[in-house]
């Protein structure tokens, strides 16, 4: 098995983890948790790609990275206030309950 | 006996010949002013019409004044105005009229007695609520008739002859109200109309034969030599030439209109009208038309007859005529209707018209109808003055004793009674009726028309012997006692009553104005014309059978007044022959069980065909119709309907279904995007696209 591989098993697998997190759990903040694990398996993706591939002298990957970690923490932080804003208005952050947009 | 008539060549038009129009054009538009008038506008219309009468008079009388000049200095006039009504392919459609001494003549008579009988109007009409309609359709029946005298073109004569048949039926079902009025209308119209069919015919054929339909074209019209040589060379069916076939074809015509057997049904029926409009139209004018219209056509009854000798056409103008005469002169020993009698003898003096053109010539012909125009309208006003002052009554048998109650009409019935017998040397219809008798007498072919003729002489003289002292003699019958009419009444009686005697004056044998002036011939006063031993014999002949009319129903009727409720004097003595004579020969029986019975059994299995085979089609396509329509409206519900209805819960099932998806949960979402890239991803695998 080659280091890049691995890596993007364990990319892999920690996608999956925050897939099913995102999917299943009913607490809007777990799910926005669940998310930031698919952000980050992302980035796992990036820096391997970056530091296995045809050019590790550029710094290419590693700004992409931390590129994708600053707007991640952004996106936290307006998926915080979401959640915050929905709880104050309905009481709660179960998503299940959040069905006011079906058809 | 006929002779030759040379006229001078076609003189160009004159002025008084272009306007000639105008004569029957006034009365028309008077006509049609009328028509618009309020039935309150009694005055106006009455001048109307008869202001309108007065200048077609006198414009009559110009035209006669300026024919009779022309004549005087030894030309025969014929003014014609032609003109081209349109065009229908190659034929020209021609109208025009034609000034000449026979539409003079026609025109001073028709206007002369039509004004007498419009002032008579304003008395007889005083009472009757429709005062303004009668006198529109006089004025109108005397603007059509105009027209069919001045005409020179057989289309215009036609036209104006169909106007005149149809004012004619107006006025005899001018009292609507009644039915028998509405019934002789019917019927005068409907038996018209058999004889105009066949003039219509004989004019297509004529038209058809020459090109034109213009009588007198500077040589080119119709009825003149170039065309008839050209008729005469055509043979038709039965032997006989085209001209002749035509001249028979148009005879029907006149046939219909003057009352000739079989034709003369309607006349005595049309006596339901007011006295003024049987007077005019039933006596005097319309009922001539078609005398006139035999003189008219003249050259083409004769055309192919040898000197002295006579056409096919004529001879059969001539039997019909006379049978008429006779025929009719014996119905009307038997009537008791005063105006029925008069009709019937209307009918029969125009039978002696008819036989005069047959065998005299047009003179002839012309002249009886000339006078008997004048003394037929005086008997027939005089017969309107008694029924106005008997209060409607109509039944001889209920008046009598009138000569001291209404002593001028008395005096003028008695004139006009004369002169219709024929009373010798002072009245008129002596001399018109001898000219008849001496042509008949001089016949080429057989002399039973004469005997005929003398014989229908006789019964003449007899009804009216009857007639008048049913009326006048004896002593009153009736109810209310009669009462002299008014002045407006008498005085056009007594023109009228002149009239009849003074015009035997111009066709007397020592002077026939009459005949030459038709002719073209000069006029000479010859007291040797009275001299012919034929004609003295002949002459008194007719005035001994006059007297014995006279005599016998003097002897027969005289004084004795008597009942209604008694039988006839010649009823007791020869009651079958009677009974025969007042159902009138069973004429109106025969045809009820011959042609009215035949309509009447058409009409029923054409009844019986629209109901049974039409109707029954008909009903069988509305069925098939009607059950292709349920059978679409089966399919419509129940396949169509069924199917679109179907569809359409099919898909809102299907959006049921698809909006259970929607469920507004976005992890709902999240999953089946998983799920859906799951798929995909296992797809591209498994595909080995990876």
């Amino acid at each position: 098995m080659t280091p890049l591989a691995s890596y993007l098993l364990v990319a892999a697998l920690l996608f999956s983890i925050g897939l099913a997190g995102a999917l299943t759990r009913r607490n809007a903040i777990l799910v926005l948790i669940g998310i930031e694990l698919m952000l980050n398996a992302a980035n796992l993706n990036l820096i391997a790609f970056w530091r296995y591939g045809p050019h590790p002298e550029l710094l290419t990957g590693m700004m992409f990275a931390i590129f994708s970690i600053a707007v991640a923490a952004a996106e936290a932080a307006v998926g915080l206030g979401l959640v915050i804003q929905i709880h104050r208005h309905a009481k709660t952050t179960d998503l299940d309950a959040m069905n006011r947009m079906k058809g | 006996m006929q002779e030759t008539i040379s006229f001078t060549p076609q003189l160009a038009a004159s002025p008084i010949a272009e306007m000639l129009w105008l004569i029957p054009a006034v009365p028309m538009v008077a006509a049609g002013l009328a028509a618009l008038l309020m039935q309150a506008k009694r005055k106006t219309s009455a001048v109307l019409a008869i202001g309108s009468m007065s200048v077609s008079l006198l414009l009559s009388l110009v035209a006669f004044a300026h024919v009779v000049a022309g004549w005087s200095h030894g030309q025969a006039v014929r003014e014609t105005v032609n003109f081209t009504w349109f065009q229908a392919g190659t034929a020209n459609i021609d109208l025009g009229w034609v000034l000449d001494p026979l539409s003079a003549v026609m025109l001073v008579m028709v206007s002369f007695v039509g004004l007498l009988i419009f002032i008579y109007s304003i008395g007889y009409m005083k009472d009757d609520e429709n005062f303004t309609r009668f006198f529109c359709f006089m004025s109108l029946f005397a603007g059509a008739m105009l027209g069919v005298v001045i005409a020179n073109s057989i289309l215009l004569l036609f036209m104006c002859w169909e106007l005149v048949g149809l004012t004619s039926y107006l006025l005899i079902g001018f009292w609507y109200q009644k039915p028998a009025a509405a019934a002789a209308a019917k019927k005068a119209f409907l038996t018209t109309r058999i004889g105009d069919v066949f003039f219509l015919l004989g004019m297509v054929w004529l038209f058809a034969q020459t090109g034109t339909l213009l009588f007198y074209n500077n040589g080119a019209g119709s009825i003149e030599a170039g065309a008839l040589a050209g008729l005469l060379a055509q043979s038709a069916a039965l032997g006989l030439t085209a001209a002749g076939a035509i001249g028979l074809l148009i005879f029907a015509g006149a046939a219909g209109k003057s009352g000739q057997f079989p034709l003369h049904v309607w006349l005595p029926d049309a006596m339901e009208g007011p006295t003024p409009v049987s007077a005019l139209i039933h006596a005097a004018t319309m009922v001539a038309a078609g005398v006139y219209l035999i003189a008219r056509v003249y050259p083409l009854m004769q055309a192919g007859a040898l000197a002295g000798g006579t056409t096919t056409a004529l001879t059969v103008v001539t039997w019909v005529g006379a049978f008429t005469a006779v025929f009719a002169a014996m119905i009307a020993v038997a009537q008791n209707d005063i105006k029925r009698i008069l009709a019937y003898s209307t009918v029969s003096q125009l039978g002696y018209m008819m036989a005069g053109l047959g065998m005299g010539g047009v003179a002839v012909g012309m002249f009886h109808l000339i006078t008997h125009a004048f003394f037929k309208a005086l008997l027939f006003l005089g017969a309107g003055s008694v029924i106005h002052g008997c209060h409607g009554e109509q039944d001889v048998r209920r008046m009598g004793g009138l000569k001291s109650d209404m002593p001028i009409t008395f005096l003028t019935y008695a004139i006009g009674m004369l002169a219709l017998c024929g009373f010798p040397l002072l009245f008129s219809g002596f001399w018109s009726k001898d000219g008849i008798l001496e042509a008949a007498q001089h016949w080429s072919v057989v002399k039973t028309p004469f005997y005929m003729l003398v014989f229908g002489a006789l019964l003449t003289a007899f009804y009216m012997t009857r007639q008048v002292t049913y009326i006048f003699g004896g002593h009153w019958r009736g109810g209310k006692p009669a009462h002299e009419s008014p002045k407006v009444m008498i005085v056009p009686l007594a023109i009228l009553a002149f009239f009849a005697m003074a015009l035997g004056l111009i066709g007397t044998p020592a002077w026939p104005w009459f005949r030459a002036f038709l002719d073209g011939r000069a006029a000479s006063f010859d007291l040797h014309g009275f001299m012919e031993p034929r004609l003295l014999a002949l002459m008194g002949g007719s005035a001994l059978v006059v007297f014995l009319g006279l005599g016998l129903g003097w002897w027969l009727y005289g004084d004795h007044s008597p009942k209604p409720s008694e039988p006839d004097a010649l009823e007791r003595m020869i009651p079958p022959v009677w009974a025969a004579l007042s159902d009138k020969l069973y004429v109106d029986e025969l045809y009820r069980v011959t042609v009215i019975a035949f309509y009447g059994w058409l009409a029923r299995g054409a009844d019986w065909l629209d109901r049974r085979v039409w109707g029954g089609a008909v009903a069988g396509v509305a069925w098939g119709f009607s059950l292709g329509a349920e059978l679409n409206r089966f399919l419509d519900t129940n396949v169509v309907d069924g199917g679109f209805d179907k569809g359409c819960d099919e898909l809102s099932v299907g959006g049921g279904l698809l909006a259970r998806i929607q469920t507004g949960r976005v992890q709902t979402y999240l999953r089946i995007l998983a799920l859906a890239v799951v798929v995909l991803v296992a797809i591209l695998f498994w595909s080995n696209r990876v």
